[in-house]
């Protein structure tokens, strides 16, 4: 028999008070802690409140199907009353393409849309450089969207081409990802004539311009050395470009017709205009970039005084006024009589620029590595250039990728300036070009949201993965 | 990687610089293509349609060049400037040409070596003003917030129209006029001035024109018509010229659609002359002797041209006032084909 | 790369120059400064040729000559007589104004946010990382313009501003009739005085004057604080003390020399009296600011989040608050690395001040780069001009900047 005071069985627990479970705990613990917590939040939501009520009725009252910017209104008017504003994204819908490719001719809309997959392609091995399953699930992403909107665009066999060339280079990148990297070689060749058209030949012999630079090399190096093969291979590649490049493109060309229509740079427009300055501009400036970097930590006097006073002058001036001496000044520096169109001078000029951004970037990933590298790769008795090529770059660069790809998001950001030099940027040259329309005449928030939404997006993502980069990064270091 | 094309273009520049020095004339026959610098968001005058084609009375003036120089009105490139960048572009041999309501004035003639040939479009700067702001003349503008677009002559002018009445202002910077109306119609500024054409044709697509009206007063004047370089008397020329046969086949009842009838069936002696019946104008401007009936044929005579952009059928509905022919008490005159 | 190498005992062969270390630095910097001075004289020679191609020539003699138009925003005296360099100079000012405000501004609210974003609060947090990944991932041109356009489209019309017949108004002035936005600008008081100090900017330098010995003796005061409390280890009640001697002297000053604010009033057109400051600028400044201060806040995140979190812990086993913690222990040592890239970014917010290009603000772009350069066509002495401005300012701002970080680093262990 037990006492009867004694309690025999264990009583359940009982729950927690109610302040101390479920969401008022949450509340109490997250956004009620002290005063000042809750000050904040009561601020916060009214800050949240007062902006969604501000934007959501125009939002909601949106028209997606009208001819023009009246019609819209009369659209919302019957709608939701006469004093109800609305979006009119109708004019989005309208002119969308125009956002995208400017005045790029619509039959050949596939070319940039595939030179933009491949460009993903020819990245895959250097993002993902020790993850081919990665690699393979990105380049097979991009190849489904590929196919998905080049379908409209194209007859069915383009379309099973495509297919079997996205498909095999998926799979190749899943196989041999560092295969991919003579994709990525190829890639800037490709990539010109995909978007400008013209002889396949051009690209062709330029490419070829760097075998006949390899050529000399290999033919004079073991006699002359390493040095004189490097100066007598470079002259030779100058010579062919300069000289006998366009002539044996052209004479093959009479031979072997083969080509794309030619569009011409005024066609460019849109994100397409702000991609081709973008890309173009960072992957020219990076080789520019790491001889800058190197110069700068040159013991050479003058070599680093030059490098650190071009770095220091690039810098030290606001994109917008080498992109005015694009357009106003260059014509002065370069001989009389030459014919640049804008594009080629708006990009020369933001390759420099971008140039010495990299540049200090770069020589961040440098400072970054330890000094026993440095003094490992003399050990081993190698020159510089072996030392750099195969210790030191290797290293820096892997490091710098987070930085190159920041200076991207920037670049490609600031493409937007290209407007005050008269082309046509997605934000302001598009837009302009939309406005002068009388269907259109005096619409403003509909563009610069659904532009807003396109860089948001894109300029998120690459941060996004940039953030993953460096997380990987510091984790190898420690 | 892309240096390769970076050199090749260097080279191809290279190449081309030991050809500097030719005429325009040569350089435009050479390219097959008419380099024009246009307007991008002008409503009426230059600005590209949906399909990236220009439209636009300016535009037109471009297409008969190239239709006297080149035998066809297409092949002509349209280079979009900015209201900062035009004369850049003209002096640096970017365009040929520049059709873009660029006001004739003494520096830009002198000190800026450019020549304007022609006057294809008589303007002057007016002031427009909300109705129930009720103000009847620009004097009444006394601290007042003047919209007024950078980089133009409008800005000297309104500088010394306040200035010469000993009244103030506060001016208002806007980028282009897509952006002044905008401020405009918001009440950002009371009166929005730019030439009086512009006016005309923004007011007319606000959505109650009605409301707004255009002050009496125009304070400047305004010859607005086609650029060129200083020192190629031959390539200025041919503008002219062009731009006066186009005058001349208004004056002489020639259009786009009578042209081809007229060359055969015309007696008028000036007529022969002008459509290349009769002797060697064009062989004289360096072209052949259709040049003319080319450039007709393309967009019709200046009435033609004037009606389609921007006349009263046009939702820009401009009066031709000063751009009449002078026959008919406007200033628009050619000198004689003879 | 000096090697004690047994050099061969041999003449001297042209060879030397390529493949001897000793020699191989002098050759290749030979070799550089011949082609940088070929590619120099081929651009000095193009620019010559292209000149006289243009029958152009290279003359300041512009800046001299009457500018001719007006200029909104002049903070010192111009009018449209004034010379083309007078003109560039309140550019240059209106520049520099924006770019000391934005950055003053921007750091301020990228601190707050910073921390805020690391917040505990679920809500705040939140909110702090939508704004900041809003802001910093789309083109700061599209905000410079988007603020614009809500400035003119949202703020009522200055005649709103008038009451009407029967007493009504459609718009009121904020902050006790002192502020009136409209959609035009913002109208300010402005600060006047009664009885100034005969001569031009005297009376603005005697109050800085006697700021400044406010500031030495409250300096003199808290370090005597400091040594009682080090001694006695009570400190002595500071807060009225600075307080009276900080702001008593300076309001006694301007109270003798009849200080008074002048409210913008209705009249006419428009307001008249007080400041009128332009949307151009406002839009520029809220959307430098906001921008900056969003790539501020990250800033400030990281160099948070790169202290040890023993710091904190340490900090809280001592028994500090989180305040307290935040602003004796983590603040200042985050510092160290936050202020290097804080520097760079008051360098691109300087120098995106030329931005203002989208609103027509008339800066040293709008002025000398802009309408100067339009009106005369002399583009290549404006740009390089203009281009050396900003390169100087750069360079001062990095150097000043470098400075000061020298002497937080000399602090380090």
């Amino acid at each position: 028999m037990s006492e009867a005071y004694v309690r025999g069985a264990i009583l359940p627990p009982l729950a927690p008070p109610v302040s101390e479970r479920g969401v008022v705990k949450w509340m109490r613990e997250n956004l009620f802690s002290g005063w000042l917590n809750s000050v904040l939040t009561v601020l916060a939501v009214l800050a949240v409140y007062y902006i969604a009520s501000l934007c959501l009725p125009w939002l909601l009252h949106g028209v997606w199907n009208a001819g023009s910017l009246g019609e819209c209104r009369s659209i919302i008017a019957t709608n939701y009353g006469p004093d109800a504003g609305g979006a009119c994204w109708a004019v989005i819908h309208a002119r969308w393409y125009q956002f995208i490719f400017g005045f790029y001719p619509i039959e050949a809309w596939w070319r940039p849309i595939l030179d933009f997959a491949l460009l993903f392609v020819a990245l895959a091995p250097v993002l993902f450089s020790d993850n081919p399953r990665k690699a393979a699930i990105m380049v097979g992403v991009v190849s489904v969207i590929l196919v998905l909107s080049l379908m409209a665009l194209v007859p069915w066999w383009a379309l099973l081409l495509t297919i079997a060339l996205m498909a095999g280079l998926s799979f190749l990148s899943y196989t041999a990802t560092s295969k991919l990297l003579w994709v990525a070689a190829v890639y800037p060749f490709l990539s010109v004539w995909l978007l400008w058209g013209g002889s396949v030949w051009g690209p062709v012999m330029a490419m070829a311009g760097f075998g006949v630079m390899v050529l000399v090399y290999r033919v004079i190096s073991p006699g002359l050395g390493v040095i004189m093969g490097t100066a007598l291979g470079f002259v030779a590649a100058c010579i062919w470009w300069l000289f006998l490049g366009s002539l044996a493109a052209a004479a093959i060309q009479s031979v072997v017709p083969f080509g794309l229509t030619y569009v011409e740079s005024d066609r460019f427009g849109g994100f397409l205009l702000a991609f081709v300055i973008g890309v173009s501009s960072i992957s020219i400036s990076l080789p520019i970039g790491v001889m800058l970097a190197l110069g700068r930590q040159s013991n050479m006097f003058l070599i680093r005084t030059l490098s650190v006073s071009f770095i220091e002058f690039v810098r030290g001036v606001p994109l917008i006024t080498m992109l005015f001496t694009a357009s106003l000044l260059l014509q002065y520096f370069l001989p009389p009589g030459n014919n640049f169109d804008l594009i080629l001078r708006v990009v020369i000029l933001v390759t420099l620029f971008s140039a010495a951004y990299n540049a200090e970037v770069i020589r961040g990933g440098l400072a970054a590595l330890p000094k026993g590298q440095y003094e490992a790769a003399d050990a081993l008795g190698l020159d510089y250039w072996q030392a750099q090529r195969l210790i030191i770059m290797p290293q820096a660069l892997k490091v710098s990728i987070p930085g190159v790809v920041s200076t991207f998001i920037g670049l490609f950001k600031d493409t937007t300036l290209v407007s005050f030099v008269g082309l046509l940027d997605p934000l302001r040259g598009v837009t302009t070009i939309v406005r002068a329309d009388l269907a259109w005449k005096g619409i403003y928030w509909e563009p610069y949201i659904f532009v807003a939404a396109i860089f948001f997006i894109a300029c998120f993502g690459m941060s996004r993965y940039s953030m993953y980069l460096e997380g990987k990064l510091k984790t190898d270091h420690r | 990687m892309k240096k390769s094309v970076l050199l090749g273009t260097l080279a191809a520049a290279a190449l081309v610089a030991g050809a500097a020095g030719a005429t325009t004339l040569d350089d435009v026959k050479a390219r097959g293509v008419l380099n024009c610098g246009s307007n991008t968001g002008l409503t009426g005058f230059g600005a590209p349609d949906a399909d990236g084609n220009y439209q636009g009375f300016d535009v037109d003036l471009c297409k008969a060049i190239a239709a006297a120089v080149l035998g066809d009105q297409s092949k002509v490139k349209f280079i979009p400037t900015t209201g900062e960048t035009r004369f850049t572009s003209l002096a640096s041999g970017e365009v040929d040409l520049l059709v873009r309501n660029s006001t004739w004035t003494f520096s830009r003639d002198t000190d800026l070596k450019f020549d304007f040939v022609a006057v294809n479009y008589y303007d002057g700067q007016g002031f427009m003003v909300k109705k129930d702001l009720g103000v009847s003349s620009a004097k009444e503008l006394n601290g007042a917030t003047v919209c007024i677009q950078t980089g133009t002559t409008t800005e000297l002018n309104l500088a010394d129209f306040f200035k010469s009445n000993n009244i103030t202002y506060t001016p208002v910077n806007v980028a282009d006029d897509a952006d002044a109306e905008r401020q405009f119609l918001a009440g950002s500024c009371d009166a929005y001035t730019t030439d009086a054409s512009g006016l005309a044709s923004t007011r007319a697509t606000l959505p109650k024109p009605d409301d707004y009206v255009i002050l009496p007063e125009i304070i400047s004047k305004e010859p607005l018509g086609p650029v060129v370089r200083h020192g190629d008397n031959q390539w200025g020329d041919i503008v002219r010229w062009t731009y006066f046969a186009l005058v001349a086949a208004e004056e002489k009842g020639i259009t786009k659609a009578n042209v081809e009838e007229m060359a055969t069936s015309t007696q008028d002696p000036e007529v022969k002359r002008l459509l290349g019946v009769e002797g060697d104008m064009g062989k004289m401007l360096g072209l052949d002797n259709e040049w003319a009936k080319r450039a007709i044929a393309a967009n019709g005579n200046y009435g033609e041209i004037f009606e389609a952009n921007i006349g009263m059928s046009t939702p820009i509905k401009l009066a031709r006032g000063l751009n009449a022919l002078w026959t008919q008490g406007g200033l628009q005159y050619t000198p004689p084909f003879r | 790369m000096a090697m004690a190498i047994e050099t061969p005992k041999q003449g001297f062969r042209l060879g030397m120059l390529i493949y001897d270390t000793r020699y191989r630095a002098i050759t290749i910097q030979v070799i550089v400064l011949l082609l940088f001075l070929l590619f120099v004289g081929w651009l000095a020679d193009n620019t010559r040729h292209n000149l006289a191609l243009k029958g152009k020539d290279i003359d300041f003699s512009f800046l001299w000559r009457r500018a001719g138009y007006d200029i909104g925003q002049h903070l010192i005296p111009y009018t449209n007589d004034s010379t083309n360099f007078w003109a560039g100079l309140v550019g240059l000012i209106n520049t520099l104004v924006v770019a000391v405000l934005g950055c003053i501004f921007s750091t301020i609210l990228g601190v707050i946010f910073g921390v805020l974003r690391l917040s505990k609060n679920w809500v705040v947090a939140r909110l702090m990382t939508v704004y900041i990944e809003m802001f910093r991932n789309v083109p700061l041109l599209l905000w410079i313009i988007l603020v614009y356009v809500i400035l003119g489209e949202t703020r009522p019309q200055p005649k709103d501003f008038k009451a009407a017949a029967d007493g009504t108004q459609i718009a009121t002035m904020n902050l006790w009739d002192s502020v009136a936005v409209t959609n035009r600008g913002t109208n300010l008081p402005l600060p006047l005085l009664d009885r100034p100090l005969p001569g031009g900017y005297t009376s603005a330098l005697a109050i800085i004057i006697v700021l400044i010995g406010s500031f030495w003796i409250n300096h003199i005061l808290s370090n005597r604080a400091k040594a009682t409390q080090e001694a006695t280890g009570v400190r002595p009640v500071m807060w009225w003390k600075t307080l009276a001697i900080l702001v008593l002297p300076t309001l006694g000053l301007l109270l003798a020399m009849g200080f008074h604010l002048e409210y913008p009033v209705f009249k006419g057109f428009n307001f008249q009296g007080g400041i009128n400051v332009a949307h151009a600028f406002t839009a520029l400044l809220i959307a430098l600011t906001l921008y900056y201060a969003s790539v501020t806040a990250e800033i400030v995140r990281s160099g948070i989040q790169a202290i040890n979190r023993g710091q904190s812990e340490a900090a809280y086993a001592l028994g500090l608050r989180p305040g307290r913690t935040m602003n004796l222990i983590i603040l200042p040592q985050a510092l160290r690395v936050i202020i290097p890239p804080m520097i760079s970014q008051w360098l691109s917010l300087t120098k995106d001040t030329s931005l203002g290009i989208a609103v027509s603000y008339l800066d040293l772009r709008g002025t000398l780069g802009g309408i100067t350069l339009n009106q005369t066509g002399r583009e290549l002495e404006c740009m390089l001009l203009m281009m050396l401005i900003y390169l100087i300012i750069s360079l001062i701002i990095s150097a000043v900047a470098n400075a000061y970080n020298a002497s937080v680093k000399l602090k380090e262990r």
